[in-house]
């Protein structure tokens, strides 16, 4: 079974759509999308809906902490500018939208995988998986030997061998990965809807149950048009300017 | 964790057991059987199952070798995880290796010299799939009964689009004493040119029947290599030309920026001796100066190597093809070919420039080796070519000049480009007649049949005259 990852999509309609294109096309046969659906980007509306026909197909779909914001569960608080976002997505949700994200698990684990928003440690609290530190800690509590995460921008993998020494690999774009079975290993697919890398290009990664094999794939998709709707949704100018640049300083 | 010993008769996830052939210190090998393998396989299982070197290497070979194709690497077939008995099941190769010549070194210059090519022939090959051998060395060396050489245990192995499973997990220098490069010693595992260091390795040994830097064990064994160079081939063996001495010393310089650019280079002046340009290098006949000696040592305290990945490496070293057609009629053709020439060698500087000319011979019958004036053609062409590449301005070991003798240029260019495992063809093309068009020119052939990509160049003016002339 191939396996699509996509996430952190935050209403990124174009980005999103971009990447389910390509999925297809490279014969995706399950999707499991890994949080923040909503939040920075002008449609929440079309992404949620979209989401939603996916997971009634079989998808798994995780909570992230955009979309516990936007149901108001999140503990914390976001920094302003995405704060500013969730009180801008909320009115636009009908009932289904918040009925689909309140019914949303943290986690979920299926055959050698394990699914998380944030880490496998605590998925609630939402810390990040900033280095290969974070990323020991959490294949080290994991059960599962593969955990894919969302919530980091960057596309990146860890793996931990017999020695328990946590290396870091910046995967090349569509060069397949063999996942030995002799370590644990943990993926971040990178954002869909808001790429922070310096390349504007969606980020999802495809993983081959049969062969073991993780590919990432960057694929370019219409930012400028993602960007203008941003703007005249009347919300935060440099949320645009981050999905023309791709976040480069 | 402990296995059960292996048994003949048994059988694992469908392969038989056939026959032990082998036990090493990291692995034993076994014959085994499918119903539907067309070829022999035989079975590589790890023999040391707590060291985690071993382990980790094992993973990397299961990791790399299923990314392998081609006939200088054994056919992969299966793998078997470390949750029950790990293996591989691959090709069986039956060798012999090369380390049964090395009872035989010294070894004849032309010998020396056709070994080296074919082993720089697989090397290259496994640099285009973007690995890196980093444990070449005579054991590793499997010879096919066609004469292609088959590189095996890929234990060390670098895939520069996978994670380096070895990288950071080990302290030590990865590789084999008598071969690994000196930037191996310093934990560098990047580099395509550290397996030339170690193809060097090899064809100093089997040139001169003795190790170049003997059969160091520690570190600091190792580290002399960065600093002391081995004594010149032909003070070893005063039977050693001074061309294989040139390749060798060439291949073992401790900066991988003053080795040869790519595999494909090395096997291109082996398999051409007479083209090989002599440096102080093939000069040499003794030890370095003290000096000389000295500031390598002072160097290498501080040896930061810069890092290149296998791709980066092999673009930055072309073998380009410039096909040049000397007739009178070429002349404005021949100085477009030039700036097109310049234009490609410019931005890559280790590119080296074949320049091929194709004297063209009678399909049957004898030809005259001279022309009416009595000049022998061949060299005459030889000439031309020097002349014409002459404001190139490029260093001697850069540029080659070969006259081919062929009745059909386009085949000749061609074959010659396969079997140099050239990069880049230039080639000109004049305008269009209906005859040409017809026949199809020679450029027209080349870019259908070629094995690499080709530039063809065009005199834009020539197309305005014709048609003026034709008016």
């Amino acid at each position: 079974m191939t396996i699509a990852l996509m996430t952190d999509i935050h209403s990124n309609r174009e980005a999103f759509e971009a990447c389910l294109a390509h999925a297809a096309e490279h014969g995706a046969e399950q999707f499991v999308f890994l949080g923040d659906f909503v939040g920075y980007g002008a449609d929440p509306e079309w992404v949620l809906d979209t989401l939603i026909d996916h997971v009634a197909r079989g998808a798994i779909a995780l909570l992230g902490n955009h979309d516990a914001a936007a149901l108001g569960t999140l503990p914390g608080r976001l920094n302003a500018g995405a704060q500013y976002c969730i009180e801008w997505t909320r009115p636009r949700l009908n009932a289904a939208h918040v009925d689909f994200l309140s019914q949303l698990p943290l986690s979920a684990e299926d055959g050698p995988c394990l699914y998380v928003h944030a880490n496998g440690w605590d998925p609630a609290g939402f810390e990040y998986v900033f280095s290969s530190s974070e990323a020991g800690r959490s294949m080290r509590v994991a059960s599962a030997r593969i955990t894919f995460c969302g919530h980091m921008h960057e596309p990146m993998l860890y793996h931990m061998g017999l020695t328990q020494r946590v290396e870091t690999f910046s995967p090349i774009p569509g060069s397949p990965i063999p996942l030995s079975a002799a370590r644990r290993w943990l993926a971040l697919p990178g954002s869909v809807g808001q790429p922070r890398d310096g390349n504007p290009a969606a980020c999802y990664a495809m993983f081959d149950e049969l062969t073991s094999l993780l590919t990432y794939w960057r694929v370019p998709y219409d930012h400028e048009q993602a960007a203008r709707k941003v703007l005249e949704a009347g919300l935060p100018p440099h949320l645009a300017t981050l999905l023309v640049t791709g976040g480069a300083q | 964790m402990i296995l059960p010993p292996l048994a003949v008769g048994q059988r694992i996830d469908g392969f038989e057991l056939e026959q032990h052939v082998h036990r090493g210190g990291m692995a034993s090998l076994w014959r085994v059987s499918r119903p539907d393998l067309s070829f022999a396989a035989v079975m590589k299982v790890p023999s040391i199952q707590d060291d985690p070197t071993s382990i980790v290497g094992f993973e990397v070979e299961q990791m790399i070798m299923p990314l392998l194709s081609g006939p200088h690497v054994p056919r992969f077939v299966a793998a078997g995880g470390f949750e029950a008995q790990p293996y591989i099941v691959m090709e069986y190769i039956e060798g012999p290796s090369l380390r049964a010549k090395l009872d035989q070194a010294p070894l004849p210059a032309a010998e020396v010299a056709a070994i080296g090519t074919a082993v720089a022939e697989a090397l290259h090959d496994l640099h285009q799939q973007h690995v890196i051998h980093l444990d070449l060395k005579p054991g590793n060396i499997l010879l096919r009964p066609g004469g292609q050489m088959v590189l095996i245990d890929y234990g060390l192995a670098r895939h520069e689009k996978l994670p380096d499973l070895l990288a950071e997990e080990f302290r030590l220098p990865l590789g084999t004493g008598p071969y690994i490069s000196p930037e191996q010693v310093l934990r560098v595992r990047d580099d395509p040119r550290s397996d030339l260091f170690a193809l060097g390795a090899v064809l100093y040994h089997l040139a001169t029947g003795q190790r170049a830097f003997g059969t160091p064990t520690s570190v600091a064994g190792l580290r002399k290599r960065l600093y002391h160079a081995p004594a010149p081939p032909r003070a070893v063996n005063p039977d050693c030309p001074p061309w294989l001495q040139e390749v060798i010393l060439h291949c073992l310089e401790p900066d991988p920026e003053q080795r040869y650019g790519s595999a494909a280079q090395v096997a291109f002046d082996l398999a051409q001796p007479r083209t090989v340009a002599l440096t102080a290098r093939s000069d040499l006949t003794g030890p370095a100066p003290l000096a000389e000696q000295l500031r390598r040592w002072l160097r290498s305290l501080g040896a930061v190597p810069e890092r290149r990945n296998v791709s980066q490496q092999l673009m930055r070293a072309p073998i380009v093809l410039a096909a040049v057609d000397l007739s009178q009629e070429w002349e404005a053709l021949a100085d477009a070919l030039r700036a097109a020439a310049r234009r490609v060698l410019q931005s890559e500087p280790y590119a080296r420039l074949a320049c091929v000319s194709v004297l063209k011979t009678n399909r049957i019958g004898l030809d005259t080796p001279t022309d009416e004036a009595g000049r022998n053609l061949h060299v005459q062409r030889l000439v031309q070519l020097q002349h014409w590449a002459r404001s190139l301005a490029l260093p001697p070991n850069r540029v080659t000049y070969h006259v081919l003798e062929a009745p059909d240029p386009a085949v000749a260019i061609v074959d010659y480009a396969r079997a140099n495992r050239v990069d880049h063809i230039v080639i000109g093309s004049r305008a269009s007649s209906g005859l040409r068009r017809y026949l199809g020119s020679v450029s027209t052939r080349v870019v259908a049949e070629a094995p690499c990509s080709v530039t063809v160049v065009k005199v834009p003016r020539e197309e305005t005259l014709g048609a003026a002339v034709s008016a």
